[in-house]
């Protein structure tokens, strides 16, 4: 009879350890493993995939019904939505400024601290702060957001190609961790990577958000550019062993699978339960392919991940 | 290990007669060494030489089939451990089980196996039904086999550690070419001796990898090499392990007595339809060839079905969107158009954004061969001629009520060629990415 002698598979490299909290607040670490997701047996896996929730600092116009049911009239204060995302499995808090968009309110400086402030006081998990995507209202806020949590250790975003030496700045400043954004694209990612940690950033301030296509609408391709990135710092490349970050929220319900009511194909099914395990769906995908954190919206898949991601580690 | 063409051609008669179906015998030895043809199709190969290619010839993962017809699951033959390598080549089968236990058992499998659902121009369905033993009367078991094969038309998985039952249920359906789950070593020789007198598939269920291996070595021996493996893992790190570690040694071992595709059972154990769903998920990414669910509901399918088209698309050849107008958000005559390639992932990208614009939209997809915007520019197949060509073909001057088209920023230089093509019309150029087209209708579009 033929013996089964399992095949071990040694890397060289390892996943860069970050450390997200600091100055009396909690603290969450992800990365650190020297193996892909989750083989114990290959290599050691000291932190567990994280579960942010998104909140934002406006009620969502545009959210889809399913999620304003879930949240109900919290949605309404962010300091109120932010501790109730705690109280549903937050480890983190993203807070997403988008009353600071020139298309949602366009808000300055002055809202931007304030509402950083108040979550800060609101709860004690890690705060991940992500602007507008617009270059130059960026550059204006974050480093207002930046400065009102010195010493917290909290996450920023987008960091891109155009606005990075702001970020990597103030986050050497202050001590916080930039997440450099690139377009599904792991030589993109690897270059942002390479500009961040050349302006000063320590390695261990990055969390790279490879950008998340959701079920059906490019999950594969960030898929494979996740596995890629891991496969790449693993086998010894630093400038790609950031951990990864995925907004996994935000991409799956934005899509009509996960928002629109009427006039769908029977085929589709219920649309509560659809949108909840569209969601769940990319994020259990994503952490095979090396997800550090993930960023969800609907309480109930937080809990669903957050029981898997349990069982994952064993 | 892996041989070349050159070294397979060593071993062939070199007659080259053609009967294999390539024009010679060194062109066979070249589709062997990629995997892409089977040994046996040589009526000429000698014994030493077959018994020598053998193991170099065999797909690391075999290639089973289970069911007959137009819906038969094909699974395995899989080469690689990552997409990114090559693709994953037979997608996993999804499979409702349904018990004789259940007096509802004939309509669930029903729904189930009506099911369909379309996305970018493919239609998805379940894949089969699993009939469970749950009821421990033969007769029960036979009939309910027969009955779903009399409301169904989709591949059959019958399951039962009772070798009376599995004969009696075979009896009924064996022609069908069902999947017997399964042998174990309490009942190997005699499953071994049915799967061969039905010419049926068997799947071998063992605790731990070296008692599967022993127990698709027996049934190998016995001539039964149609064989699905269950490694008795239900929960999400231990069957991770197991399905990476069964993987993971049939492509780079070549380690014959575990190179069969793997059935996997993430309904048992699970705590919701949330967990069944995920862990399933999980088996689509990471190596199930089967998935046996216990719960069907399209709300679940549908994502289900999505994720496995997405884990299973070759990347080297992307899914195109056919060429048209594609209506966003109810358009009228006198809505926005934008231009675009027929790229998925740029399609739905840019779709995407002009749905969530409130700005309803006409979104013309050109033909080019999948490529995204900048790339297809560059290979010159999206170009002022191709998009003039399009707006004509679609027939948009008919149907619109204007003459406006929103270009993607990225190719802002077609500009000018464009309005040579188009004379009558106005070119604006939109934003590099689709995630700036919400502002940029709301600044530009009256």
């Amino acid at each position: 009879m033929p013996s089964v002698e399992i095949p071990l598979e040694k890397w060289t490299g390892q996943v860069h350890q970050v450390t997200l909290g600091a100055g009396g607040r909690k603290t969450v670490t992800v990365g650190g493993e020297n193996t892909l997701p989750y083989l114990h047996f290959d290599g050691t896996i000291p932190n567990k995939t994280a579960v942010a929730i998104e909140i934002q600092d406006i009620a969502p116009a545009d959210w889809s019904p399913t999620l304003l049911k879930a949240w109900g009239d919290v949605v309404n204060d962010p300091a109120t939505w932010a501790k109730k995302a705690v109280e549903y499995g937050a480890e983190a808090i993203l807070l997403n400024l988008k009353s600071a968009h020139p298309d949602e309110g366009n808000t300055g400086i002055a809202e931007a601290k304030a509402v950083t402030d108040k979550i800060l006081s609101a709860v004690d998990v890690p705060l991940i702060v992500i602007g507008t995507g617009v270059a130059d209202k960026d550059n204006e806020i974050l480093p207002a957001v930046s400065e009102a949590a010195r010493g917290q250790r909290i996450a920023i975003g987008n960091c891109e190609e155009k606005n990075y030496r702001t970020v990597v700045a103030v986050c050497i400043a202050d001590g916080h961790i930039a997440i450099p954004s690139s377009p599904v694209d792991l030589n993109l990612a690897k270059q942002l990577n390479i500009l961040l940690t050349d302006a000063g950033l320590p390695i261990d301030a990055i969390l790279m958000d490879p950008t998340t296509g959701a079920l059906g609408y490019g999950l594969e391709y960030t898929y494979s550019v996740m596995e890629r990135l891991r496969m790449a710092g693993l086998g010894g490349d630093k400038l790609t062993a950031m951990p990864i970050i995925n907004n996994v929220g935000e991409d799956a319900w934005k899509q009509k699978e996960a928002k629109v009511a009427q006039g769908l194909p029977e085929s589709w099914g219920d649309m509560e339960t659809r949108g909840i395990i569209w969601e769940e769906q990319t994020a259990i995908s994503l952490m095979q392919a090396g997800s550090n954190l993930v960023v969800l919206r609907h309480p109930q898949s937080v809990a669903k991940v957050g029981a898997a991601i349990t069982k994952l580690m064993g | 290990m892996a041989l070349t063409g050159v070294q397979i051609y060593k071993f062939l008669p070199k007659t080259n007669c053609k009967e294999c179906g390539f024009p010679t015998c060194l062109s066979f030895a070249m589709k062997l060494a990629q995997r892409a043809t089977e040994l046996g199709a040589c009526p000429y190969v000698s014994d030493e030489a077959k018994s020598n290619l053998e193991a170099a010839s065999r797909p690391p993962v075999r290639l089973v089939t289970v069911g007959v017809g137009e819906k038969k699951i094909e699974v395995g033959n899989e080469v690689v451990l990552f997409r990114h390598e090559k693709t994953f080549v037979h997608p996993a089968g999804l499979v409702l089980r349904v018990k004789d236990s259940d007096a509802d058992a004939v309509a669930k499998a029903k729904e189930a196996a009506a099911y369909s659902v379309e996305r970018v121009g493919i239609n998805m369905y379940l894949d089969g039904i699993a009939i469970e033993n749950d009821s421990k009367d033969a007769a029960k078991f036979a009939k309910l086999a027969a009955d779903v094969k009399a409301a169904t038309d989709v591949a059959l998985i019958l399951m039962s550690s009772d070798t009376a039952a599995m004969k009696a249920a075979l009896e009924k359906v064996g022609e069908d070419k069902p999947l017997i789950y399964a042998a174990t070593a309490d009942n190997a020789d005699a499953m071994i001796e049915l799967a061969k007198k039905y010419s049926c598939p068997l799947a071998v269920y063992g605790n731990g990898l070296q008692e599967v291996a022993d127990l698709t070595e027996q049934a190998a021996k016995a001539g039964v090499e149609d064989l699905v493996i269950d490694p008795a893992t239900r929960g999400y790190a231990d069957s991770l392990d197991a399905l990476t570690q069964i993987r993971r040694l049939a492509i780079k071992k070549s380690f014959v007595a575990l190179g069969y595709p793997v059935i996997t059972f993430p309904g048992e154990g699970a705590e919701s339809i949330d967990d069944e769903a995920m862990l399933a998920g999980m088996h689509i990414a990471k190596y199930a060839s089967i998935i046996v669910l216990d719960n069907f509901s399209p709300a679940v399918a549908y994502p289900l079905l999505t994720a496995r088209l997405n884990i299973y698309t070759d990347p080297q050849k992307p899914i195109q969107m056919a060429a048209g107008v594609y209506p966003l958000g109810d358009p009228k005559a006198d809505s926005v158009l934008c231009v675009t390639t027929n790229f998925s992932l740029t399609y739905f990208s840019i779709a995407g954004e002009l749905e969530n614009s409130g700005y309803p939209s006409h979104l013309l997809v050109c033909d080019t061969e999948g490529l995204s915007v900048l790339t297809a520019w560059a290979a010159g197949k999206f170009d002022a001629e191709k998009i003039a060509k399009a707006v004509k073909e679609f027939k948009l001057p008919d149907t619109l009520s204007h003459k406006k088209i929103i270009l993607p920023g990225g190719v802002a230089v077609l500009k000018g060629d464009l309005e040579d093509e188009l004379p009558d019309w106005e070119i604006l150029v939109g934003p590099r990415e689709a995630m700036a087209i919400g502002s940029y209708l709301k600044q530009n579009w009256s």
